[in-house]
């Protein structure tokens, strides 16, 4: 399945912040490899994806989690519920 | 083959870039310790102000004398976990001692504050309820929940508001478990109880306190930050440890919940791991004894405490916390220059934490002291001047 591309956009904007490196963040980007952040780093973003679209992002599932187009499919799916 | 030992690579460099700057920080030895405020660090005598010995209880006679004859009377070691041949009738001593200073029907000990609360986070919440946990939460909390199986949600740190949005967001409908703490460690900050409270009886949780800095310290009775604002009935569940106020190792769990005990039973932290030795169990029962007995010495802990938060603010320094604790935390530009400053307290007599990210709030470089009730006024004084002379050569 896909990842919607306008919530791989939106995540692309809030991760932009944590990319000090300038990766060029696509839905295949691995985020915690790619862009070598710290695992606090990612919590925080999380929580800032978690807030954008007022949804819950449990820490269990961000651990299953590793590209852009993961977490879109998380949030996809989470918006749903 | 891929060597198992490659993704720690990164940190290795890291340790090489501080060595080159001439500091071994998180490897420091201390050849001699000679009471709880002096050591002997790299050949000089060294003012212990990064210790947590927050009662400076470490070195009473009668503790020490109740160590020694329990080593005597019971051996080295326990050989055993509690619920196979190491409960001794001391531990069952020690938890009843517990549970009266606490006010508390029942406790449990273990062997290391660590996992304290890793039993007692894995023993509450199971894989169908969620525990919601401060973003700032020690690592012993983040581990204790990611054992326990349930789904873990991260709220701001000291953020009731935060809290009180991720729950109305809840999905599950399992148990609610909130873990908060009584003083942060990193940077001395107590939680806001009140407001967490008032979120609790709005979405009605089970709420536990981890008062590992403030049990002992905090509070008319030094039960810790429940006690000293009142809130104790609020609080479900309270976790602590014997590593800093108590001066020894060792932690425990306390409730007044009718199936506390069934907890013993079903905390894998506590079940497979030996209890903790008879010389450990003896000072820790002689300390909290002192710690009803001696309440002179919260007073000493929080002049102190004041008397350093005041001589560092008048230095211009910022401080991670505006509210007077014994943890005293400076914040530093960089990780270069903190590593430099951490470096001159050292060769000038002063030993004090190094605290660096990713194990620090918002990637703050800290210089992080913790005060004890046996600093005399001109120890204090001289962390202060010292502090005074190291932040103005910036580190030479």
């Amino acid at each position: 399945m896909n990842a919607p591309a306008d919530i791989v956009a939106q995540i692309v904007t809030l991760l932009q912040p944590y990319n000090k490196g300038g990766v060029t963040l696509t839905a295949e980007t691995d985020i915690p490899a790619e862009l070598n952040i710290d695992s606090v780093d990612i919590m925080d973003f999380v929580m800032e994806v978690e807030d954008f679209y007022d949804i819950e992002i449990p820490l269990n599932v961000v651990s299953e989690t590793r590209t852009i187009g993961d977490l879109a499919l998380v949030v996809a799916k989470r918006r749903k519920a | 083959m891929v060597d198992l030992l490659d993704k720690h690579r990164g940190i290795a460099e890291r340790h090489k870039r501080m060595m080159e700057l001439g500091v071994n920080a998180v490897n420091l030895v201390n050849d001699r310790i000679l009471s709880p405020t002096r050591g002997f660090i790299q050949g000089r005598e060294t003012i212990l102000a990064g210790t947590n010995n927050y009662m400076g209880i470490t070195f009473d006679a009668d503790c020490i004398a109740a160590g020694q004859k329990a080593m005597a009377d019971f051996g080295t070691g326990t050989t055993g976990s509690r619920i196979a041949n190491g409960s001794y009738a001391m531990h069952k001593e020690l938890e009843a001692e517990l549970a009266r200073f606490l006010n508390r029907k029942h406790c449990i000990v273990f062997t290391t504050g660590y996992q304290a609360n890793l039993g007692m986070l894995s023993g509450l919440a199971g894989p169908n309820d969620t525990i919601y946990l401060d973003a700032d939460s020690h690592s012993s909390i983040y581990d204790g929940c990611t054992l326990s199986g349930a789904k873990l949600v991260r709220f701001r740190h000291n953020d009731a508001t935060d809290l009180d949005k991720r729950l109305s967001r809840s999905e599950g409908e399992g148990g609610k478990l909130v873990v908060v703490e009584g003083i942060y460690s990193m940077l001395g900050d107590r939680a806001p109880l009140a407001d967490f409270v008032a979120v609790k009886k709005k979405h009605g949780f089970q709420l536990l306190a981890d008062e590992a800095h403030s049990f002992g310290v905090l509070g008319p009775h030094g039960r810790g930050l429940a006690d000293e604002v009142g809130l104790e009935d609020d609080i479900d569940f309270v976790v602590g440890t014997f590593s800093k106020s108590v001066g020894a190792i060792g932690g425990f769990g306390a409730g007044n919940h009718p199936l506390f005990e069934t907890l013993r039973y079903a905390m894998r932290p506590y079940m497979f791991t030996a209890s903790s030795s008879p010389a450990s169990i003896a000072t820790s029962l002689a300390a909290v004894k002192k710690l009803a007995a001696e309440p002179e010495r919260r007073a000493r802990l929080a002049a102190n405490s004041a008397r350093l938060f005041n001589g560092f603010k008048a230095l211009g320094l910022e401080l991670g916390t505006d509210q007077v604790s014994p943890v005293v935390a400076v914040k530093c530009p960089d990780e270069p220059t903190t590593i430099m400053m951490w470096n001159a307290l050292l060769q000038n007599g002063v030993y004090v934490n190094i605290a660096l990210p990713p194990g620090t709030p918002n990637k703050l470089c800290l210089l992080r002291c913790s005060v004890s009730a046996a600093h005399s006024d001109a120890e204090i004084d001289q962390i202060i001047a010292t502090f005074g002379r190291v932040v103005a050569g910036r580190g030479n």
